[in-house]
C-alpha cells in the first residue's frame, strides 16, 4: 500500500530528524565547559569569572548565565561532543576530498578493516558451513563437538583478539593475517550453528518422503537439507559478518596498528580528537550497514531464485 | 404481537448490512445486504459454505469487525457500546487458550478483568467445568489436554460470566459425535435455564437444526442471507427428536436452501 | 618426539571411544550427551599439554594448560578482584540498566504506532552496528573507572533487547487479542495478562543476547582506558609483558563468567516459560 509506505518513511524521517535536533541540543550542555575556557582566553565576559566557579556549576546553569555561547558549541576544535555538521564535514573531507592512498583517507582505512573482515569472514564462514555439514552427518562429531560450538556463543571469545595478534606477531605473520583469523572465528561459531540448526530443519515427513524414493545420502543432502537450510544460513551469516567487523576493529587495537578504522578509534582516543573518533565510528556504521544490506541483498535474490521468498 | 413489545424483545437488529474487505487483490465482499432481526431469547445458528460470511457477521455483532454499509444494533445500542457493557460471550473456531495459565486460570481470565472477587471466581470456575465435564483438569495445562478438551474449556470460558449474548463460531467442530451430542444437550439446558440468545455457527445440518429456534442459511461471493427458517420444533428437545418428521422436514428446508445459494453460485 | 607420538595416540584414543559412545545403545542419552563432549575437551587439553611439551612451543606464544591452571590457581586474588570489576561492577550494572531501558521504550514503541514505524527500522540498524566502537567516546565521558564500561554495556544490550521486546509483545494472535477485545479489557489489562506473558520468550532471547554482548562491551571497553585493574586491563597489559598463562587465566575467567551468566537467564527462562513449545522437551 502506497500509503502505508509513505507514512513508515515520513516516521523514520520524523525519527531521524528528532535524533538530530536532540544531538545539537545535547552538544550546548556537553560542550559549553570548554567553550567557556576557550572564550575567556580569547578575552570574552563570561559568568562567573573564576575557573573553579564554573567547574562546580551545573551545565545548564552555565548555559543561561552564558547564552551567546551557545553557537560556539556547535564549532569547538575538541568538542566532548561534535556537532553532526563536523562529524559530516571531517567524513566528507576524509573520503572525497582526500586521494585513497592518503594515511588521512577514511575510505583507505576503511578499506584496511574491510579487506582483513572478509578475508576472516570467507574463511571463517567457509570453515563453519564445513564443520556444520559434518555435524549433521556423523554423530560422533554432533555428540562431541556441537556442544562446544554451542557454549562458544556464550563466551566473549573476542578476548582473545588482542593474544593472537601478539602471537602471531612474535612469530612474524602481521598485517592482514592475523586480523582476518580474529573475523575468522568470530564469524566461524554463529555460522556453524546457524548452519546445523538449518540443515536439521527439513522435518521428518520431508525426510520420509524422500526416504520412500530410496534417495542416496548425498541426493538428500543436496535435493533437500541444503535448500533448507538456505534461510537460517543467511541470518547467520548477517550475525557472523558484524561479528567479523567488530573482529577486525578489535584486532587492531592492542599493536598500535596504524591503519583501519579500530586504529582511527584508538589514535583519536589517544589525541582526543574526537571529531576523528565519530566519523571513523559512523564509517564502521556504514561499513556495517553496507555488508548486511549486500547480504540481504544476495538473499532475497538467492532465495527468490529457489522459490522460498514469501 | 404488537409492533411495540416486538422492539422491546428484540436483541440484534441488522439492516441492509454491507461489509467489505480492501486487500492486496482488490476489495473482498464479505456480507451484502444483510437483515436480520433476532429476539431475545433465541437461538440462531448460522450455516452456509465456507467463506459465505459466517464468522464475519458474527465477528460485526461483537464489535471485532466494523461494517462498511447499514445499520446493526444490539439490544438499542451500536456493538461498541455492548461490548463494553460485557454483553458478549465469544467462542472462537479454535480454543486460543493462553498455554502459560492452566485451565482454572484460564477461565478466571474474564473474571479478572471484570474484576469479580477471589471467592466469587473459584465458585464460578468449579461450576462451569462441572458444566463441560472438565473437573479435575483446572490445575492442567491446554497443552496436556486434547483437542477437545480444550474447546470445552474454551466454552467454560465464554460460560464462566453473565454475558446476555453467546456467539459461538464453530464451537464443537473439533469434537467427535459423542461428546458433540453431549454437548448439544448441555447448551440446549443451559439455554433453556438462562434465557440467554446464542448465534451459533455450524457446518451441520443436524446440529443447527436440532439446537435452534433459528436457522440462518447463508451463501457465498457476496455474503448473503438466501433463507431463515424458524423452527417449529418444540422448546424442550430431547436427542431422538433427531427422528422425527418435523425435524427430517426442517432438515430438508436447510438443505434446500444450501442447494439453491450454490446453484446460483455456478 | 614421544610426546607427539602419545597425543596422537590420545587423540585416536579419545574418538574411538566417542565413536564407540555415539553408535552404542545408550547414544541418546543424558549421561551420554554429557560424557561426549567432555571426553572431547578432555581430549583436546591432553593433547594440548602433549603438543606443546613434545614441541618445546615457547611459552610466549603457546602456554600449556597446566602452565595456565597454576598461574589460575595462584591468581585467583587478582582474577577475583578483575571479575568484580569487569563482569559484576561494568557488566551487570550496564545489563540491568540497558535492558529495562529497553523493555520501558518497547513498551511506549509498542503503544504509539508512529513510535513503531519510525524507530524500529532505525533500532534494527543500530543493532547490527559495531557499537563496541563507541567505547572510546563514552571512556572520555564517563572516566576510566567501571562507569564507562557501563555506559558501553547500555549502549550495546539495549538495541537488541528493544528489537526483541517489541517483537515479543506483537506475538499475541489475532485471536487472542479478539478475545480481550470481548472482555472489554483495558489497554493495562490486555498488556498485563495476554502481550507480557506472551512476549517473554521473545523477552528472553533478547537478554539471553545480551549476557554475552555485556561481557563483550565490558572487556572490548577496557582496551580504550581503564583503572589498573580489570579483565580487559589484564588481557591487554598481560599480553604487552608476553605473560600469556595470564592471559589465559582470564579468558578461562570470561569463559566461566560467560556461560554461568547466559546459563543464569537460561535457568530463569525456563521458570518463566515453561508453557512455551520450545520449552517442555
Ligand atoms: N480480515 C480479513 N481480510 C480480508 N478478507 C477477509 C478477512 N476476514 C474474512 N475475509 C474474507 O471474507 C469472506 C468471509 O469470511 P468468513 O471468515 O466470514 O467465512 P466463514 O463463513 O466463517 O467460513 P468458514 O466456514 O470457512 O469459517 C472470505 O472470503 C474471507 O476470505
Ligand atoms: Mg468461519
Amino acid at each position: 500500500m502506497m500509503s502505508d509506505g509513505f507514512k513508515a518513511i515520513w516516521a523514520v524521517l520524523t525519527v531521524l530528524a528528532v535524533i538530530v535536533v536532540l544531538w545539537y541540543a545535547a552538544c550546548i550542555p556537553m560542550n559549553i565547559k570548554g567553550v567557556l575556557t576557550e572564550q575567556e582566553r580569547a578575552g570574552a565576559e563570561v559568568q562567573p569569572t573564576s575557573a573553579k566557579d564554573r567547574r562546580d556549576m551545573s551545565e545548564f546553569g552555565l548555559v543561561l548565565n552564558n547564552s551567546f555561547a551557545i553557537p560556539a558549541t556547535w564549532e569547538q576544535d575538541r568538542p566532548r561532543l561534535p556537532a553532526p555538521h563536523q562529524v559530516a564535514i571531517e567524513i566528507w573531507e576524509t573520503t572525497v576530498q582526500k586521494k585513497i592512498t592518503s594515511k588521512r583517507s577514511l575510505i583507505y582505512h576503511g578499506w584496511v578493516t574491510l579487506s582483513a573482515t572478509m578475508l576472516g569472514f570467507v574463511i571463517g564462514t567457509g570453515l563453519g558451513i564445513l564443520l556444520a555439514v559434518g555435524i549433521v552427518h556423523s554423530r560422533v562429531m554432533d555428540l562431541s563437538v556441537m556442544p562446544w560450538a554451542i557454549v562458544s556463543q556464550t563466551i566473549p571469545i573476542i578476548a582473545l583478539a588482542p593474544m593472537i595478534i601478539v602471537v602471531l606477531y612474535s612469530v612474524g605473520i602481521q598485517g592482514i593475517i592475523p586480523k582476518a583469523v580474529i573475523s575468522a572465528y568470530l564469524s566461524f561459531f554463529p555460522v556453524v550453528v546457524g548452519m546445523v540448526k538449518g540443515l536439521r530443519s527439513p522435518d521428518a515427513m520431508q525426510l520420509d518422503l524422500l526416504r520412500t524414493y530410496s534417495a542416496s545420502r548425498s541426493q538428500g543432502f543436496w535435493k533437500l537439507r541444503l535448500p533448507a537450510s538456505m534461510p537460517y544460513l543467511f541470518t547467520s551469516l548477517k550475525i557472523g559478518i558484524a561479528a567479523s567487523l567488530v573482529g577486525a576493529i578489535v584486532g587492531e587495537l592492542p599493536t598500535g596498528a596504524v591503519a583501519g578504522l579500530g586504529a582511527r578509534l584508538l589514535a583519536g582516543s589517544y589525541y582526543g580528537q574526537t571529531v576523528q573518533i565519530w566519523s571513523a565510528l559512523f564509517a564502521a556504521a556504514i561499513l556495517a550497514a553496507c555488508l548486511v544490506g549486500l547480504l540481504g541483498l544476495v538473499e532475497r535474490t538467492v532465495l527468490k531464485r529457489m522459490g522460498m521468498a514469501q | 404481537m404488537t409492533n411495540n413489545s416486538r422492539q422491546q424483545t428484540c436483541i440484534f437488529e441488522a439492516a441492509h448490512l454491507d461489509l467489505t474487505f480492501q486487500t492486496n487483490d482488490g476489495p473482498i465482499h464479505a456480507l451484502k445486504d444483510v437483515n436480520l432481526t433476532v429476539d431475545k431469547g433465541e437461538f440462531v445458528s448460522f450455516i452456509g459454505p465456507s467463506g459465505c460470511g459466517k464468522t464475519t457477521f458474527l465477528r460485526c455483532i461483537a464489535a471485532l469487525e466494523t461494517p462498511t454499509g447499514g445499520t446493526l444494533t444490539v439490544n438499542g445500542m451500536t456493538p461498541d457500546e455492548a461490548r463494553r457493557n460485557r454483553a458478549y460471550g465469544y467462542v472462537f473456531q479454535a480454543a486460543g487458550l493462553y498455554p502459560w495459565r492452566t485451565i482454572a486460570k484460564n477461565i478466571k481470565l474474564p473474571l479478572e478483568i471484570m474484576g469479580y472477587s477471589t471467592a466469587e471466581q473459584d465458585e464460578r470456575v468449579r461450576s462451569v467445568l462441572e458444566l463441560v465435564d472438565l473437573e479435575g483438569f483446572g490445575g492442567k495445562f491446554p497443552w496436556q489436554l486434547s483437542g477437545g478438551m480444550q474447546q470445552r474449556a474454551s466454552i467454560a470460558r465464554a460460560l464462566a460470566f453473565d454475558a446476555d449474548i453467546l456467539l459461538m463460531d464453530e464451537p464443537f467442530g473439533a469434537l467427535d459425535e459423542i461428546v458433540r451430542d453431549h454437548l448439544n444437550e448441555q447448551l440446549l439446558a443451559l439455554w433453556a435455564r438462562t434465557e440467554k440468545t446464542i448465534g451459533f455457527v455450524t457446518h451441520s445440518i443436524p446440529e443447527a437444526v436440532y439446537l435452534s429456534t433459528k436457522i440462518v442459511v447463508m451463501s457465498p461471493r457476496p455474503g448473503r442471507i438466501t433463507d431463515v427458517i424458524d423452527s417449529p420444533l418444540p422448546k424442550e428437545r430431547p436427542l431422538d427428536i433427531r427422528d422425527t418428521p418435523e425435524f427430517i422436514e426442517v432438515a430438508h428446508r436447510v438443505r434446500e436452501g444450501l442447494r439453491a445459494g450454490h446453484a446460483d453460485d455456478e | 618426539m614421544i610426546l607427539v607420538l602419545f597425543a596422537i595416540v590420545v587423540w585416536v584414543l579419545g574418538w574411538w571411544l566417542n565413536s564407540r559412545l555415539a553408535s552404542g545403545p545408550y547414544a541418546d542419552t543424558r549421561l551420554v550427551r554429557f560424557l561426549a563432549p567432555f571426553i572431547f575437551g578432555v581430549t583436546i587439553i591432553v593433547i594440548w599439554e602433549l603438543l606443546v611439551r613434545g614441541l618445546e612451543v615457547s611459552l610466549v606464544i603457546l602456554p600449556a594448560p597446566s602452565v595456565i591452571a597454576v598461574r589460575f590457581a595462584n591468581s585467583l586474588p587478582i582474577l577475583w578482584e578483575d571479575f568484580v570489576q569487569t563482569i559484576i561492577k561494568g557488566a551487570f550494572s550496564g545489563y540491568i540498566i540497558g535492558c529495562f531501558a529497553a523493555f520501558l521504550m518497547a513498551i511506549a514503541v509498542d503503544r504509539w504506532d508512529f513510535l513503531r514505524l519510525g524507530l524500529l527500522p532505525v533500532g534494527n540498524f543500530v543493532a547490527a552496528l559495531p557499537i563496541v566502537g563507541t567505547a572510546p567516546i563514552l571512556v572520555m565521558w564517563f572516566g576510566f573507572d567501571w562507569h564507562s564500561k557501563a555506559a558501553v554495556v547500555v549502549v550495546m544490550v539495549f538495541f537488541p533487547m528493544l528489537v526483541n521486546t517489541v517483537a515479543g509483545l506483537r506475538e499475541a494472535t489475532a485471536m487472542q487479542r479478539d478475545l480481550m477485545e470481548t472482555y472489554a479489557a483495558t489497554y493495562w489489562q490486555s498488556f498485563l495478562k495476554l502481550r507480557l506473558p506472551a512476549a517473554m520468550p521473545f523477552i528472553f532471547n533478547g537478554l539471553k543476547i545480551s549476557t554475552t554482548l555485556a561481557l563483550i562491551g565490558a572487556i572490548v571497553a577496557e582496551f580504550f582506558g581503564s583503572p589498573t585493574l580489570g579483565m580487559g586491563f589484564r588481557i591487554s597489559t598481560s599480553v604487552g609483558q608476553l605473560s600469556l598463562d595470564m592471559v589465559w587465566a582470564e579468558i578461562v575467567v570470561a569463559a566461566l563468567a560467560g556461560t554461568a551468566f547466559y546459563g543464569l537467564v537460561a535457568m530463569i527462562e525456563k521458570a518463566v516459560t515453561f508453557w512455551h513449545p520450545s520449552q517442555r522437551g
